[in-house]
């Protein structure tokens, strides 16, 4: 039994059973290399070109956008995201490449732009035609967001932007950046504005996209420096000085808090690809043997692994409390605990996953005998981008104690 | 079988946990607790039974110790879930009375099919109870009874018995010629003797318990399969009360370093202090989740009760133990005092979190369903 056998909606029920027809009518083939584990990691254009041809099936199939209007490109449904999503986990489709675009640019632009920016926009950034990246952070400006730099200089009806984002992922792919800069240097909050910026038309003239190097030796996020490149004021989301608010608006999605729910599709179909929960987990330490006897007999990593899927168990429960009012002390209390949750189980998973496999886990992906392909080192690595970006565990923290326990402001 | 997705917390369940919370809020705040229960702070003090059997009545007049026994055996038969909702509030308000150890017996008597009946109705009519089954050891598991019952003859020391002297039945399992069996006993009867223990709680009371060839007849002689199936729903609420007590402790330490300046700040503006808090509200929401979850497997998915009840009370257990922690700590040199109200909750968290399985002790019950047994 799962999640998504409870009770449905008629529409629900039925957007389902359409759902299901398409995924089995229309299975995804395997890919032609080793997927990364996130979109966040995608460095080839061949892995690009496979991923994007699934998501414009998806969204030809109605099953990306669903809950959008029908004149922006969207399916004009009530609340079938999540019907969509649960079928494509269960079917286990791969991952969707625009991310950045379907989290955080699309609701957005649907929230913060005007209609022709919307229709012109939203259904190449749906099917995945337009990639989108996000400019936020820059060199000087991280958990203290809104100290951002980046200048727009307004001439007319255009402006001109110069200055540097760091963290930029997908923007070596990027179409489009939705970005928020600085358009009055007085005032630290009300002196930010924001647009979305077509960047790749102006690649290596007055856009700089250099790729940074993570620790698990991936690419896939960017430096972007602008240098005086011109945009049109038809760009800009909201009123000016506007800017921390529609930020708001990203990040509450970005932090899977908003009103609209996110596409999101499985990225466990492939056989390299690999899933960090606890299942997997389990099969590792099942199949791992340390001191004569597999670590599944190991009395103190069979109270840790009990642990992580308690954990792993609350979370999906936490997700359906958070649906029933009767059964909460403050609205927001939930929601904004699911990027720290989300991004701390992952982590925590992969470190024991590490402590599992004790010697194998010095041995990664290059090595032919590295336990599940030398995928856990790799995901434990990786983990740290979730806890970091899209606001730290930390900045998490202070938003919870301040929004939701109402303690002082730490800044 | 499926959960509705709502825990089928409905209408009927919200409104008895809004109400018991405005029955404790309106008759028992925490000063009043503390006035009854922590009169005597010498450490070596003999266990007082103290609480108000007139608010106690009440309780029972309302109807709450019946709750789970179902309609056709004369109670309300209201889900789980319902339940837990009642003993979150409980747990908040911290209540001296023996509403846990008797709403167990209820599903422990339910189990048994047509032998617990007449007990039911006895607990229908106003009777308590509480369960007798542990040996000194504090042995959570039925086949390490210390009692023993040859010819209808009850005879053995139990420890760790719950309530004692609030309740006024026994629900007693024993080793018996058939294996494992469950009798009914008034603990005013012959050969009863209930020795009280001197304990940490204030909320509660605790005793140990000697039979001494007690006469009794059985409510039922497969007390493995019986508590097998009632124990998921004692769990649960076990948690539901940590849960409730947990929200109580973080409210009042988020209330205080509001409140506390230093540094000309408040407290609460210190990350050193904030975050650890947010940890522990954290902490309590996933215990709380898993409560709720669990609670709605008792009523809606049997076969999961059992380790979504392991998941609950393991979680809550380790909860309430952080919660207690970061909540003196927080109150500084007055949450350290004996006039402060929150050691009556460090205390009874304390206690809840031991009794009928820790947080280890629960995992490694998971383990041997989600892993296998280790040989």
């Amino acid at each position: 039994m799962s999640e998504s056998d409870r009770k449905d909606t008629s529409e629900q029920a039925d957007f389902r059973q359409h759902a299901r027809d398409w995924l089995v009518a229309n299975p995804v083939a395997e890919p032609g290399e080793r997927l990364p584990q996130t979109p966040l990691e995608i460095m080839t254009e061949g892995q690009l070109g496979y991923l994007q041809a699934w998501q414009k099936a998806a969204y030809d199939a109605g099953l990306v956008g669903c809950d959008y209007p029908e004149e922006v490109g969207g399916g004009g449904r009530k609340d079938c995201q999540r019907v969509a999503n649960e079928e494509m986990m269960r079917a286990k489709t791969p991952f969707m490449p625009n991310v950045i675009g379907l989290g955080m640019a699309a609701p957005t632009v649907f929230y913060h732009g005007q209609e022709a920016l919307k229709q012109r926009l939203l259904p190449r950034l749906f099917s995945g035609e337009d990639i989108w990246c996000q400019g936020f952070s820059e060199p000087g400006a991280g958990s203290d967001l809104a100290s951002v730099q980046t200048f727009a200089e307004r001439k007319g009806e255009k402006w001109v932007i110069n200055g540097h984002k760091v963290w930029t992922s997908l923007a070596h792919f990027a179409e489009w950046m939705i970005i928020l800069l600085r358009t009055d240097k007085s005032h630290k909050y009300e002196g930010l504005s924001y647009f979305v910026v077509p960047i790749r038309a102006e690649l290596g003239n007055s856009v700089t996209v250099r790729p940074l190097i993570k620790i698990t030796g991936e690419t896939g996020f960017n430096e972007v420096i602008f240098d005086n490149l011109e945009i049109d004021d038809s760009y800009r989301l909201d009123e000016l000085g506007k800017g921390w608010q529609v930020a708001m608006t990203t990040l509450l999605h970005e932090r899977g808090a908003g009103e609209l729910v996110t596409p999101r599709s499985g990225g466990l179909k492939s056989k390299s690809s690999h899933a960090n929960n606890t299942s997997s987990l389990i099969e590792l330490a099942r199949n791992t043997v340390r001191n004569g006897a597999t670590a599944a007999q190991d009395p103190l990593l069979r109270d840790r692994i009990m642990q992580m899927v308690i954990r792993e168990k609350a979370f999906e429960f936490s997700q359906r409390r958070s649906r029933v009012p009767a059964l909460q002390d403050h609205p927001m209390r939930l929601p904004l605990q699911n990027k720290l949750i989300m991004s701390e189980i992952a982590q925590e998973n992969a470190s024991l996953a590490l402590d599992v496999e004790g010697a194998g886990a010095t041995l990664y992906l290059g090595d032919e005998n590295a336990p599940a392909g030398g995928q856990w080192p790799l995901s434990y690595l990786n983990s740290f981008g979730f806890t970091i970006a899209a606001g730290t565990s930390e900045v998490q923290r202070n938003i919870l104690g301040e929004r939701v326990l109402g303690m002082a402001k730490s800044k | 079988m499926t959960q509705p997705k709502n825990f089928g917390f409905g209408e009927e369940a919200a409104l008895l946990k809004e109400s018991a919370r405005k029955f404790f809020g309106e008759n028992f705040p925490t000063d009043m607790l503390h006035n009854m229960v922590a009169g005597d702070p010498t450490p070596e003090r003999m266990s007082d039974c103290h609480w108000n059997s007139k608010l106690w009545q009440q309780m029972v007049d309302l109807g709450w110790t019946v709750l789970a026994i179902p309609e056709e055996q004369g109670g309300v038969g209201m889900p789980a879930v319902a339940v837990a909702g009642l003993v979150e509030e409980l747990g908040r308000a911290a209540f001296p009375c023996p509403l846990l150890p008797t709403l167990s017996a209820t599903y422990i008597l339910t189990a048994c099919g047509s032998g617990g009946a007449a007990a039911l109705e006895e607990i229908a009519d106003g009777s308590t109870a509480t369960l007798v089954m542990v040996n000194q050891q504090g042995s959570w598991t039925c086949t390490d009874t210390p009692l023993v019952e040859t010819e209808g003859k009850l005879s053995g020391t139990a420890w760790y018995v719950q309530e004692a002297r609030k309740v006024d039945r026994l629900l007693v399992c024993a080793r018996s010629d058939v294996g494992y069996s469950l009798y009914w006993v008034d603990s005013d009867t012959k050969g009863v003797t209930i020795s009280p223990d001197a304990i940490v709680d204030l909320t509660r009371d605790q005793a140990h318990i000697h039979f001494d060839q007690v006469q009794v007849t059985p409510v039922n002689s497969n007390a493995m399969a019986v508590l097998e199936e009632a124990f998921p729903a004692i769990w649960t609420l076990y948690a539901a009360d940590m849960v409730g007590a947990a929200e109580w402790q973080l409210q009042t330490t988020v209330e205080y370093v509001n409140a506390r300046q230093q540094f000309d700040k408040p407290l609460g503006f210190f990350q050193a202090v904030k975050h650890p808090l947010v940890n522990v509200m954290v902490e309590i929401d996933e215990a709380k989740s898993l409560v709720y979850n669990a609670a709605c497997a008792i009523d809606s998915e049997p076969e999961k009760a059992r380790q979504y009840a392991h998941m609950a009370k393991a979680s809550a257990s380790d909860a309430a133990a952080f919660a207690s922690n970061r909540s003196v700590q927080f109150h500084g040199g007055i949450g350290f005092t004996w006039e402060c109200f929150l050691h009556l909750y460090f205390k009874r968290q304390k206690h809840s979190q031991i009794l009928w399985g820790d947080g280890p002790w629960h995992r490694a019950k998971l383990a041997d369903v989600l892993l296998g047994e280790v040989a």
